[in-house]
């Protein structure tokens, strides 16, 4: 008989063709990739291909994604040191008026055609236009009218920048490709964007995955794995699950309790490394920090190392100044000592007591960074028992930088602080000096320290100087550093990770044991 | 619902959606958090922040931003994304068909559930096993589905790594999709691996949404099935000799479905609100995931476009919800 129906049998084969896939799809969970592919569980989105314009230019998480695929100028070692990039040498000229910069032979962009000097005046010209939109253009401005001789190229100093080199190890610098860029333009280059480092991207799906393949012309040494996935896995629980259960090999920024437990299992190896981005807690201009006593106590009555110890494990490393151990001006003289009853007697001069507290308000983000909002909580209750009322306000970190950019914060507010190329101007300085819209503590003090150092050419003179304001800020109690982060990192049993100091997780750097 | 109403509901979606806009400009820019205080650089003046206001068109004021945007979004452009510099449209359009797939395959999970614990809680009423499924359907409501997932992501991604904990599809996989509903391309494509990858991805997911609003589902029906199974033809029916089994489907299922209808479909927005947590979880990659990121960058531009479609979905979900309801109804098309 012939049914012009769906007969039972032809029902039957339909529902078994329909669940293989599903039933095989189950187990692709499980099937994992192949042994050149490294997958790595990160823990931001992709924003923007475009590493020079733009919010995710200045985003320090994003620039390991970066640096995979574009060259910075000049290079930067795990220990934040600098080394040779697509700039072979750098310098500036005796009286410092002029650049000089040597170009890498031999490089080339991911579509096989060579970088040439052109293409590095092209990308400093354009980070310099005002209209590109170039977070750091304040910097790249500074130099100008470039002239190449060969695969030399030489530069007018328009203004003095001490940090000008080391900018272009980090946010903005990066050579790109100018006459693909002019083809294809801003939005052709965001969907298919070419650089000249050791990873070409092969395939993007926005929110999920970056899919990169080794670049076969490339100059420095040749990448362990071929394949690289940058799974975005923003939820830390999550990044966890990745890496447990297999579905990823290397993940970071992880709860240290979580760490703990990852690291002790067999088949996966944890390590950790203090990275440049410190705690800190900001102190505005206003009453009562106006009282060089409350400021004072406020510092000496947090236990730092209590906190490092207790919430965070011991995975942190106490500071007394905005220069973390491995910084151009870190001075390890320089110390604040946890002296509770200093603090008492401190406040009592201004008249105040546990029994007659000083009040303030103290703003700090909850779950943005480990353990923000318990730390808080735990220096609040240190502050109570020396004769300080603290009042804790959550924040969102978007209403921080409105606040801060308005000089509105409360008298104390958390924040952490990232300096990857470890010069004191872009912590010291950018943190506490009165003009820049980083700031909470205006005083006219600083801003006389401060501002000569801004164009100091005579580097050791420069450090100095820094060191000599951070000493005058921990005396004046004008910010509480807290302490130096330490990054959390689980891989698999069978890699070999080299951790960067700036905190980038680097694929070119992560090798089979 | 009478077609009029449904007509008149129509004219009044541009109004809606209207004052959706306003509200959401306006609260946007009452509410503290800037884009530019975001991406200031470190050693800006005031010109330079000043600048990068008049770069993203927010140095002006609120009513001729207002204006400027709005006059752009009746011609179908969403302005520009301050954080992805590109068009809202495209990134939207880009996303949107993960999200209606993922809520397309939770809706059907949670219909399939839904249906089946009803029918077992009316079919054993009156006994202890109706004791349970009434627990049970308490216990499933009380769970909200981002809990779901984290409690699914961690049993079956990693106790029981039987499925993929994120994204959308596995990395390795190399399809050039046409569209972006890779689910339906895919199933049309005959390229069943693909599908099987695609479901195992979305599973886990589409289960966390999908067992709260099974539980809904499975009270709402259960109910109207205890109500209409006391009916008088329902008892007719069963006093003449109709197996219970063949009455609940044939006789009582048909009557309790429309109003199960009528109140759980209206909820389906309730699934598609709870895609925003659900796919931040599980790392996928539709418009949910992407309204994170939009409102942790203050990305005004994208904020205010996934807003108007999220209320041009709900709009356009409760008008499908009447219209089913009017069509099965005969009352309701009748008057």
């Amino acid at each position: 008989m012939v049914s012009r129906g769906l007969s039972r049998r032809t029902l039957l084969q339909f529902a078994g063709a329909a669940s293989l896939p599903l039933s095989s799809g189950l187990f692709a969970g499980a099937a994992r990739a192949d042994a050149s592919t490294l997958t790595i569980a990160y823990n931001v989105n992709l924003p923007s291909f475009d590493p020079t314009v733009g919010l995710s230019a200045v985003n320090p998480t994003i620039q390991s994604i970066y640096q995979s695929i574009f060259d910075p100028y000049i290079g930067q070692a795990p220990d934040l040191s600098f080394k040779p990039g697509l700039l072979t040498k750098w310098g500036w000229n005796d009286d410092k008026t002029k650049v000089m910069l040597e170009v890498r032979q031999g490089a080339k962009w991911h579509d096989g055609t060579p970088v040439t000097p052109e293409d590095v005046v092209w990308s400093l010209t354009r980070a310099a236009d005002p209209k590109g939109g170039n977070p750091i253009q304040f910097v790249w401005s500074k130099v100008g009218n470039y002239k190449i001789d060969g695969n030399k190229i030489t530069g007018d100093v328009i203004e003095f920048e001490p940090t000008l080199f080391k900018w272009m190890a980090f946010l903005t610098g990066y050579v790109l490709p100018k006459a693909y860029f002019e083809k294809v333009g801003a939005e052709g280059f965001e969907k298919a964007p070419i650089g000249s480092g050791p990873y070409k991207v092969d395939a993007f799906e926005r929110n999920a995955f970056l899919r990169l393949k080794a670049h076969p012309g490339y100059w420095g040494p040749k990448p362990a794995f071929e394949t690289v996935v940058f799974k975005f896995v923003t939820d830390s629980t999550s990044r966890v699950a990745e890496v447990e259960s297999g579905g990823s090999d290397v993940t970071f920024e992880i709860p240290y309790e979580e760490f703990d437990r990852l690291k002790a299992k067999p088949g996966l190896v944890g390590q950790t490394e203090p990275v440049s981005d410190i705690a800190m807690i900001f102190i505005t201009d206003i009453d009562p920090m106006l009282d060089r006593n409350v400021r004072l106590a406020a510092n000496h009555a947090i236990d730092k190392k209590a906190i490092v110890d207790r919430l965070l494990k011991g995975y942190g490393v106490p500071i007394s100044t905005l220069e973390a151990p491995g910084y151009a001006a870190f001075d390890p003289s320089i110390k604040v000592a946890y002296d509770p009853e200093l603090a008492k007697s401190l406040l009592a001069k201004s008249g105040y007591s546990p029994e007659k507290p000083v009040k303030f308000t103290i703003q700090t983000t909850r779950g943005f960074k480990p353990k923000d909002y318990e730390m808080i909580q735990a220096i609040v209750g240190m502050w109570r028992k020396v004769g300080i009322e603290a009042n804790i306000e959550v924040y969102e970190i978007a209403q921080h930088f409105e606040l801060r950019a308005r000089h509105a914060l409360a008298p104390a507010a958390f924040y952490n602080w990232g300096n990857a190329i470890g010069d004191p101007s872009t912590s010291t300085g950018f943190a506490m000096f009165g003009p820049s819209p980083h700031c909470a503590w205006k005083g006219k003090d600083l801003v006389e320290r401060i501002g000569p150092l801004w164009g100091e050419k005579d580097e050791a003179k420069r450090i100095a100087g820094w060191k000599a304001v951070d000493k005058y800020i921990a005396e004046e109690g004008e910010v509480i550093p807290l302490f130096q982060y330490v990054q959390p990192i689980v891989h698999k049993k069978g890699l070999k990770l080299v951790p960067q100091a700036n905190g980038m997780i680097l694929p070119q750097l992560i090798t089979p044991a | 619902m009478r077609w009029g109403e449904i007509i008149k509901r129509l004219v009044l979606i541009p109004p809606t959606l209207a004052g959706v806009g306003v509200i959401v400009f306006v609260l946007l820019r009452i509410v503290p958090g800037d884009p530019i205080a975001m991406m200031i650089p470190p050693g800006a003046s005031a010109a330079d922040i000043g600048r990068l206001r008049a770069l993203y068109g927010l140095d002006r004021s609120i009513p001729e931003q207002f204006v400027s945007w709005f006059t752009q979004v009746l011609s179908g452009n969403f302005g520009r994304s301050i954080s992805l510099r590109q068009s809202v449209s495209e990134l939207i359009l880009a996303r949107l068909p993960a999200t209606l797939e993922l809520a397309l395959v939770a809706t059907l999970i949670a219909i399939a559930l839904g249906l089946a614990v009803a029918l077992s809680g009316v079919y054993f009423r009156g006994r202890r096993l109706e004791w349970a499924v009434d627990g049970g359907i308490g216990v499933f409501l009380a769970i909200p589905d981002f809990l779901w997932a984290l409690i699914l992501l961690l049993s079956f991604g990693v106790l029981v790594p039987l499925l993929p904990t994120s994204g959308r599809i596995d990395p390795q996989i190399d399809v050039s999709f046409r569209t972006n509903f890779y689910l339906f391309e895919s199933l049309l494509r005959g390229r069943f691996d693909v599908v099987g990858a695609l479901l195992s991805h979305m599973l886990l997911p589409a289960i966390a949404l999908a067992l709260p609003f099974a539980a809904l589902i499975a009270r709402l029906l259960k109910a109207s099935l205890s109500e209409a199974e006391d009916q008088d033809y329902a008892q007719i029916a069963r006093a003449r000799g109709f197996a219970r089994p063949a009455i609940l489907l044939r006789e009582v299922f048909p009557n309790a479905l429309i109003p199960t209808i009528a109140l759980g479909g209206v909820q389906i927005t309730l699934l598609l609100g709870g895609t925003v947590l659900v796919e931040r979880i599980f790392s996928y990659e539709g418009i949910g995931n992407m309204a994170i990121d939009a409102v942790i960058n203050r990305d005004f531009p994208l904020i205010q476009g996934l807003i108007l479609t999220f209320a041009m979905l709900f709009i356009a979900l409760n008008l499908a919800v009447d219209v089913v309801v009017t069509l099965l109804d005969p009352r309701l098309r009748h008057g």
